[in-house]
């Protein structure tokens, strides 16, 4: 029995990088989108530049399951380097959509799924003459029959085709031509639809499609970044690549033309990190992207700017390491390394968003709390949020709002008569003052350093000097507790003793498989970290259960590392969940290695079991 | 080295520049360095041509690495804003503070240590996006803190005051930064303050990136017979090209130069270097020439001094990039955020 199912499947697409599938696939996904069908795009891309396989995998989920699930229910397979290994990861009952223009490369057939054949090529050398012609319209062909078979809405594409040709017209007949001829065969010659459908629908709201990276970019630019230091690496590139673009159409003055902002492609992570600590120190808003890696190369400064208080924004959209790892798939394994970076006694402020909304937001708060805390503050993206469109509620901007710079003295303040004293707590918050350099001939000077100090920003190796700023940047931590975001709380409804804590973008999927284990019937109450150091919240909610589960995206369990390092917790009460094979987690490996540890918990009555 | 802190009060007939401020008001904590150490002469020279430009102190960011040449802005410009980084990366600071705020005058301050290992990679990237800087290095071809280690710029066959003798190749950072594009580049020693003042006064004046090398003698690891960065060693092989005045705009040139033995270059700011040639086959704005000519003294052993090239048309990173005449971080959220009314169309063109 082929499988069926209305708004609720996997297609995954199986291409050779490079041979222009990726904008054909896209179409495809926002005609769903624009069906009002919620959908879930995720990239699949190994690390090289062309002719080696990619996959594009789209969920189509009327139940707003935007994590990934797991397994493939209609494979097109397009790649004839990874057939046999596409062909055996369908599931039973599933789908495979082939070129049927030549014999199926040689393999054992399946006989338990349905076979799709379109003979792409041959139709495509029928109507064109031009290779690179073939090529790109056999994409296209692919995606019209695909429109016929799953009863997609074949104005959608159309529409699609007109918006993305409206500068070259030309493109615009010859593409909807090719969505027709593959529309046309699939009707012809199979019964259409199949067991998998699309159905119109209204879930998907006022949401938008965006990668993460873009929305951090964006970000970068509400919150009033004007310098960004930058050196490229995968999965982080395309934060500066899209603060190029969105600062090349926002922050140009219009009567001159000239730019309000200053980007730099640096030599390297380090120079990257030394002119934003530069920038930073002399009062702007400055930030790098990076990954893990980098983020091994930034140490030494990290520290410095810890130490001496300079506030930096570092983005690290997270990439399976160690080393050079896995560089296109996904983890969250850089937690202790920001947490903790840099020699000697040091902490960071890191943010966890969950999404590209959060990415927004957090980003453009990252420059509030940085100034506020005068500290490197770490927004913890990863590849799965970065590099991935996700369907994200609207963006926004509260045009009341202004920036935060801080505790920043200025030329009037001083002149006033203020003390200035660059390491002196002056109200309690364990937060200095600041001067800009340049602010007053003769007061509010002072000498950065990465040597200790005293309170007037003098050079000291004094016992006392030392450890009262020691501890001074310790409580300073205690302040940002409470300006930092909360931790989101969501309880069962009814009594539990399990608990869940999770973050970033493991959340949809923790959210599908809170679903899936209610339906098995274990109940659990949620917690979603979203910013270190941990507010008394986090504290709270392991103290009201007997065990949490950790769910996260490492080997080594770090979130739990941190948690049971900074909140003194009894390591046996925090079960680790741990997924790290470098593609994104899922709600069916969720709810399986929970469900099963619980269900080992649940001791069912004798008199029960035995009736 | 004295022990001694200088006492505050000032003499009422110390000379004032234009802005009033005296010799002292540029002066700050008293060295640590070793007594005699040449880095303690450049200081004395930054002093003496920032008086002498009349710059106001606190419009200075004067940053260094790690080192003792890096630890001497201690000693000079107390009211300026100073920044002691960390090892090397003294460029990649300097260029971020810059781009914040393009109105400060930034001294960078390294050493050969600093700028020619560590640091070799922001040395030279720096040099090469045209950094409005001044940016020297105290070069005495030894790590003095760490006590008498040979540094990436002694020369070959020159030997520690252990007695080893160094084989690696030297690196010339002066024709490293010909090479890197840098629009200002000069070599002086600090036992030459007649030539040092005036090419240091003339580099922050450049608008663009000025590199100065000042071979600085180490009294305590480098000054014994064998090392090629000893006082006697570099005074007995010093060739200066020539000698330098600088004439801001708005001064009236009053001194007479023999007809031929001149070469003026009028510079962005207004300013006019006048040199005065010493060798008569120099001209200090033909980059290839400085080059060729630098390697030729080399290689018959010769220390070549002077403002080796400028280019009177330079350009910095500012220009480059094409920003704002107001510095970057005095924009505030009218310039900067573009608004909600702007994200409702980003969410629109997203749907």
């Amino acid at each position: 029995m082929p499988l069926t199912a209305v708004n609720d499947f996997v297609i995954r697409f199986a291409n050779v990088n490079g041979s222009g599938s990726a904008s054909a696939n896209e179409m495809f996904a926002r005609a769903i989108m624009r069906m009002g069908i919620p959908m879930s795009p995720r990239n699949v891309f190994p690390s090289n530049i062309q002719g080696l396989p990619t996959w594009y995998e789209v969920r189509v989920t009327e139940a707003n399951h935007l994590g990934a699930r797991g397994g493939t229910d209609i494979m097109v397979a397009m790649n004839p380097q990874t057939y046999n290994a596409d062909v055996a990861s369908i599931e039973p009952d599933g789908y495979l959509v082939y070129d049927s223009t030549r014999a199926m490369p040689p393999g054992k057939p399946r006989t338990d799924i349905n076979l799709i054949g379109i003979p792409l090529t041959a139709i495509c050398n029928k109507e064109y003459s031009d290779p690179r012609q073939r090529q790109l319209f056999k994409n296209i062909i692919c995606i019209g029959a695909l429109s016929a078979l799953l009863d997609m809405d074949i104005t959608e594409l159309e529409k699609l085709v007109g918006e993305q040709y409206r500068s070259k017209e030309k493109l615009i007949q010859p593409n909807i031509h090719a969505l027709h001829l593959g529309r046309a065969y699939a009707e012809a010659n199979f019964k259409c639809p199949i067991g998998l459908k699309l159905k119109r629908s209204d879930k998907v709201g006022d949401r938008i499609l965006i990668e993460g990276n873009a929305a951090a970019a964006l970000g970068a630019v509400y919150g009033g970044a004007t310098v960004c230091a930058w050196y490229p690496i995968t999965p982080s590139s395309s934060v500066a690549e899209n603060f190029t673009k969105f600062c090349g159409k926002y922050r140009h003055d219009p009567a001159t033309g000239e730019a309000r902002y200053a980007i730099v492609q640096a030599e390297d992570e380090i120079a990257s990190i030394g002119m934003v600590v530069g920038a930073a120190w002399n009062g702007a808003r400055a930030f790098t992207a990076t990954s893990g890696p980098g983020i091994s190369l930034m140490q030494e400064l990290f520290g410095f700017a810890y130490f001496a208080e300079i506030p930096s924004v570092i983005i690290d959209v997270q990439r399976a390491g160690p080393s050079t790892g896995m560089p296109t798939r996904t983890q969250q394994c850089d937690l202790i390394n920001c947490a903790y970076a840099s020699h000697g006694d040091t902490k960071h402020i890191l943010l966890m968003p969950e999404d590209a909304a959060e990415a927004f937001e957090f980003t453009a708060g990252a420059f509030d709390y940085a100034d506020r805390l005068q500290t490197p503050v770490f927004v913890l993206l990863d590849l799965d949020i970065g590099m991935n469109h996700r369907l994200s509620r609207p963006l926004q901007w509260d045009d009341a709002r202004l920036y935060d710079r801080g505790k920043v003295m200025t030329a009037a303040d001083l002149e006033a008569g203020k003390d200035f004293g660059r390491y002196t707590d002056v109200d309690g918050d364990a937060i200095p003052f600041r001067t800009y350099p340049g602010t007053h001939p003769t007061k509010g000077g002072y000498f950065t350093r990465g040597t200790s100090h005293d309170a007037r920003a003098k050079y000291s190796e004094e016992g006392v000097d030392y450890v009262e700023g020691m501890q001074r940047l310790l409580r300073k931590h205690e302040t940002a507790k409470g300006i930092l975001p909360r931790p989101l709380r969501h309880d069962a409804g009814k009594p539990t003793r399990f608990g869940v804590i999770y973050y970033g973008s493991t959340a949809p999927a923790m959210h599908e498989a809170a679903e899936i284990l209610t339906a098995r019937g274990h109940t659990l109450d949620l917690m979603r970290v979203r910013a270190f150091p941990f507010h008394q919240d986090v504290a709270s909610f392991i103290a009201d259960h007997d065990f949490v589960f950790v769910v996260e995206q490492n080997r080594d369990a770090q979130l739990r590392s941190l948690i049971v390092n900074e909140l003194d917790i009894d390591p046996v009460r925090l079960v680790p969940i741990l997924h790290y094979d470098g593609t994104s987690i899922t709600a069916r490996f969720i709810s399986a290695a929970i469900g099963d540890r619980l269900d080992a918990l649940k001791v069912t009555p004798l008199r029960k079991a035995m009736s | 080295m004295t022990y001694l802190t200088k006492p505050k009060f000032h003499h009422p007939s110390l000379p004032k520049n234009a802005l009033g401020y005296t010799r002292r008001d540029y002066e700050a904590a008293t060295s640590t360095l070793c007594a005699g150490c040449g880095h303690d002469s450049i200081s004395a020279a930054i002093i003496e041509a920032s008086f002498e430009l009349a710059i106001e102190p606190h419009r200075v960011a004067k940053i260094s690495g790690i080192g003792c040449s890096s630890k001497t802005p201690t000693y000079f410009l107390g009211a300026s804003h100073g920044f002691n980084s960390v090892h090397g990366r003294m460029p990649s600071v300097l260029t971020g503070a810059n781009l914040a705020n393009r109105d400060l005058i930034y001294l960078g301050i390294s050493g050969d240590g600093d700028s020619a290992s560590i640091g070799f990679g922001q040395f030279a990237h720096a040099l090469r996006r045209g950094v409005n800087m001044t940016y020297i290095v105290e070069n005495n071809g030894v790590y003095g803190l760490t006590k008498g280690q040979f540094s990436a710029t002694a020369d070959r066959g020159s030997k520690s005051k252990k007695g080893a003798v160094n084989t690696d190749n030297a690196i010339d950072l002066v024709a490293m930064a010909l090479q890197l594009g840098a629009t200002f580049v000069a070599r002086s020693f600090s036992g030459d303050k007649t030539q040092l003042v005036p090419i240091i006064k003339a580099a922050i004046a450049h608008r663009g990136a000025a590199f100065i090398d000042v071979i600085s003698p180490c009294i305590a690891f480098n000054n014994h017979p064998g090392s090629t960065k000893s006082l006697d060693y570099v005074r007995a092989h010093n060739e200066a090209v020539n000698a330098l005045d600088i004439m801001i705009g708005r001064d009236a040139i009053t001194v007479d130069y023999e007809p031929g033995k001149v070469v003026e270059v009028t510079q962005h700011d207004g300013s006019v270097l006048t040199l005065r040639k010493l060798n008569d086959d120099y001209d200090p704005s033909d980059r290839l020439a400085a080059m060729n000519f630098l390697q030729q003294e080399a290689a018959r052993g010769r220390i070549v001094t002077g403002l080796l090239y400028v280019d009177g048309e330079a350009d910095d990173l500012h220009r480059h990039f094409n920003t704002v005449a107001m510095p970057l971080n005095q924009l505030n959220e009218p310039e900067l955020c573009p608004g909600s009314k702007a994200l409702d169309k980003i969410n629109a063109g997203l749907r």
